[in-house]
């Protein structure tokens, strides 16, 4: 299909492309297990949580924005779907995601109409929750209601022989894709990012576009709290600490640029399976000290950003 | 009597510190190109930002074909017809042409997908009534300036609009370009579009325009049939005094014969644009170079101011060959340069007008690495004062301040190092009659004191007013050098046309 070619001759498509052959290549080489589905299911499913927030975090970072308070918003969701479970489970799903929906909101809100700038604003909102994740649990874990088995089921069950959090993530994925390239609030996000001047001047209504990403992004982390309540059976006030900086890099490594305008959540996606491989790599090989996931990690950002910035820099020089 | 698209009445702006625009009225009649004119600071700008719903005006009245509306959002205003081009272009870099034309209004079916042919469609459509035929699938940073405004023009055409309100359109166009441009408004005017024009360049809103509103310090000076005015009583009702005084005047005209060489350029080449460019400049004068839009031109300068390195060639200062590998070296050697693009590479907009004068300056200006802010002040307010910046004071925010004082103050930041040779690329650049004419007269001053200048612009007239020698570049060469006598716009058009068929 010509559409799909189109897809993978975006440049952020190609740089994560890129990388994760790398990684693959590196992995089939040097590695002591082979790739199989049974391990690539796990990446996918360990991935998933830190994924879906990626994945909001792109659209955010493409509208000119940044959100640091992911990690909070899911620990505060996965206490909260712990809580509600004693609902019942559908209470669960319904009320976190609604919190998460409006936790976003918040941060819209704040970074649109307030006018904060978004470090700031997601960085004052980030503090906050995850302190009313400690203030609500006393810092204990919460464990769902024992009667709520199907709840758990979220996280740790298969459809179709796929883990159900993996079916979430590849789900929100399409979903986002279409989202943000043939609906017209996806496409105003990447126009605010690109020239926030000129997309207001055109006509786009600037505030609520930004508002939106903010929200889908509270949304996802919504969903992500969702499943770590159900995987690990207990709502974690402590839990999803550093995700953000997680998701930030997931998105860079996918060939999102910071700067905003330019970025796609299919490259993010890659960036989210690049991420999840080095760890289940190193966690395989098990001689590899685990503390070079974050150094192999950190090189890697480096490297996709500076093979994005090249053509950058070298179209800027045409008349 | 035509009926009246835009009528508004009694528009009153305030900004904090400011009064914009003071009980204006403005009106456009169906069919008519009327042009908005005044020095900078006069309230076009306001009053255009009123009309298109950018801002919401404090007290008045506007009514659109007679229905009084009361803007509260661009789109809005391009609902009920109004769209704007501004001056910088403002469109989506990084989206294709056929988005950039759709944005914010494209046809939606299930689940708000996106007809991304239709879009096309209409794009290629709106492109080919302007008469280009591109790939519209590009994105928009592919193309050059001009191709760019006219994808502004494509897509306020396409929004249906009965006024197209247009903000110094072709300050980035070249001639034949404009010439192009000028052509489709009268045709769309003859369909029946009415248009506001805003421009500095009189000769273009004496070409175009049949009705003429002058603003002057946010109040309305007065609305005048083209047929009533010429260009003098034009300039004077803008400025509020005579304007035989600062118009039209020419250098004295007296060669000052044989001058001593300061810096000399030997086959410079840059490997993409430059093809072996060779000159000299001698003390104390006023070298212009003409040509058209990526001719070499500000390669040149750049070059020349270590900011990029030549491939081949030298260039010798008082005889010496000299290498600059940064721009630093060559401010060392008392070189200076102003640039193109005043907002992106000229001012620091966040800092004062006294921080921005003295930035080039700060070792001198302190002790132990401490800057004396004394000394930092003393030095601002004489060039304040030498070069009549008009500013609430030396701590004004510079990006609060008209681009003619803009300009001054980077005028400023030079010379207080001390240059011997300056660089100007587009000095008056979307900077007013006033102002310009004063920032004309200061680079006369300045060679009559021994201070090389070396001046880029696309205002030929310019160029002739104050150049010494003018040098007209094509495709990377110098191909004449004119002086004297043979200083004219005709032979400036006959080189650039020359052989080729250059657009």
């Amino acid at each position: 299909m010509a559409r799909l070619s189109l897809l993978f001759r975006e440049r952020t498509v190609r740089t994560a492309l890129f990388l994760l052959a790398l990684l693959l290549f590196a992995w089939l080489m040097y590695g002591e297990v082979f790739l199989n589905l049974l391990n690539l299911r796990n990446v996918l499913r360990q991935t998933s949580m830190i994924g879906l927030i990626a994945l909001g975090m792109t659209l955010v970072i493409v509208g000119g924005g940044i959100d640091l308070s992911v990690g909070a918003m899911t620990a505060l969701a996965s206490v909260t779907a712990a809580y509600l479970s004693r609902e019942s489970g559908w209470m669960a799903i319904v009320g976190t995601i609604i919190l998460g929906l409006l936790l976003g909101l918040l941060n819209g809100v704040l970074v649109a109409v307030l006018r904060i700038v978004p470090f700031i604003a997601t960085l004052a909102t980030m503090m906050t929750f995850r302190g009313s994740a400690y203030l609500l649990t006393d810092i204990k874990s919460i464990p769902v209601a024992p009667g709520e088995k199907a709840f758990t089921q979220i996280g740790r069950g298969y459809l179709l022989g796929a883990p159900l959090p993996a079916l979430v993530f590849v789900g929100a994925l399409g979903i986002l894709y279409l989202f943000s390239v043939s609906t017209r609030p996806g496409r105003q996000i990447f126009a605010i990012g690109d020239n926030e001047e000129a997309a207001r001047m055109m006509g786009v209504n600037v505030a609520w576009t930004k508002i939106l990403s903010y929200a889908i992004l509270g949304l996802l982390c919504g969903l992500s709290g969702i499943i770590l309540t159900a995987r690990l059976g207990a709502g974690q006030p402590v839990g999803a600490e550093g995700w953000e900086m997680n998701a930030i890099a997931a998105v860079l490594i996918g060939g999102t640029l910071l700067s905003g305008g330019v970025g796609s959540v299919v490259g993010t996606f890659f960036g989210v399976l690049i991420l999840g491989l080095i760890s289940n790599i190193i966690n395989l090989n098990g001689e590899i000290n685990a503390f070079w996931q974050r150094i192999v990690t950190g090189v890697l950002l480096l490297g996709a950003v500076f093979m994005q910035w090249r053509p950058e820099r070298q179209g800027r020089e045409k008349l | 009597m035509a009926e009246r698209v835009i009528e508004m009445q009694g528009i009153s702006k305030s900004f904090p510190g400011v009064r914009a625009l003071d009980q204006v009225d403005f009106y456009l009649e169906e069919g008519e190109i009327h042009a908005l004119v005044g020095e900078n600071g006069a309230g076009k700008s306001t009053l255009i930002k009123v009309m298109t719903g950018m801002y919401t005006a404090d007290a008045g009245e506007i009514r659109v074909a007679g229905e009084r509306v009361r803007p509260r959002s661009v789109f809005q205003m391009q609902e009920a017809g109004i769209s704007t081009i501004y001056q910088e272009i403002n469109l989506i870099p990084h989206m294709s042409v056929s988005e950039n034309i759709a944005l914010a209004r494209e046809k939606t079916g299930l689940f708000g997908r996106i007809d991304w042919r239709e879009a096309r469609e209409r794009a290629r459509s709106a492109m080919a009534r302007l008469g280009l035929d591109l790939d519209v699938d590009q994105p928009l940073n592919r193309f050059s300036t001009a191709v760019q405004q006219m994808v502004a023009i494509a897509r306020a055409l396409s929004l249906k609009a009965r006024a197209v309100v247009m903000d110094e359109p072709t300050s980035s166009l070249n001639e034949g370009e404009i010439t192009n441009l000028f052509r489709l408004i009268r045709d769309l005017r003859d369909q029946g579009v009415s248009f506001v024009f805003v421009s500095h360049k009189l000769r273009e809103v004496f070409d175009l325009c049949q009705t003429v509103t002058v603003l002057r310090d946010g109040r309305l000076v007065g609305h005048y049939p083209i047929t009533e005015l010429d260009h003098f009583s034009l300039v004077s009702k803008m400025i509020g005094r005579d304007a035989r005084g600062i118009l039209g005047r020419h250098r004295d005209g007296t060669d000052k014969g044989e001058r001593k060489r300061f810096c000399e350029l030997n086959g410079i080449r840059d490997g993409r644009r430059l093809q072996g460019v060779s000159f000299a400049i001698g003390e104390g004068e006023i070298l212009g170079l003409a040509g058209l839009l990526g001719s070499g031109r500000t390669e040149t300068l750049r070059i020349l101011f270590g900011a990029e390195q030549p491939e081949a060639g030298e260039i010798r200062l008082d005889g010496v060959v000299t290498r600059f590998n940064y721009p630093r070296e060559a401010i060392a050697r008392h070189l200076a340069f102003c640039p193109e693009d005043r907002k992106v590479e000229g001012i620091i907009p966040s800092l004062s007008l006294m921080d921005n004068i003295a930035i080039t300056n700060l070792p001198r200006l302190s002790w132990r690495g401490v800057v004396s802010r004394a000394k930092k002040l003393a030095l601002a307010e004489d060039y304040i004062q030498r070069l009549n910046i008009r500013a609430a004071g030396p701590r004004q925010r510079i990006n609060t301040m008209s681009g003619g004082n803009q300009q001054k103050a980077i005028l400023a930041r030079w010379l207080s190092t001390s240059p011997r040779l300056i660089l100007l690329d587009e000095p008056t650049r979307g900077i007013d009659v006033g102002a310009r004419a004063e920032i004309l007269d200061l680079i006369r001053r300045l060679a009559g004191e021994g201070l090389s200048v070396l001046m880029v612009s696309s205002e030929w007239g310019e160029l002739l007013e104050v150049c010494d020698r003018i040098l007209v570049y094509r495709d990377g060469r110098v191909l004449a050098s004119l002086v004297g006598e043979e200083m004219t716009e005709d032979r400036i058009i006959a080189t650039i046309a020359g052989e080729g068929r250059h657009a």
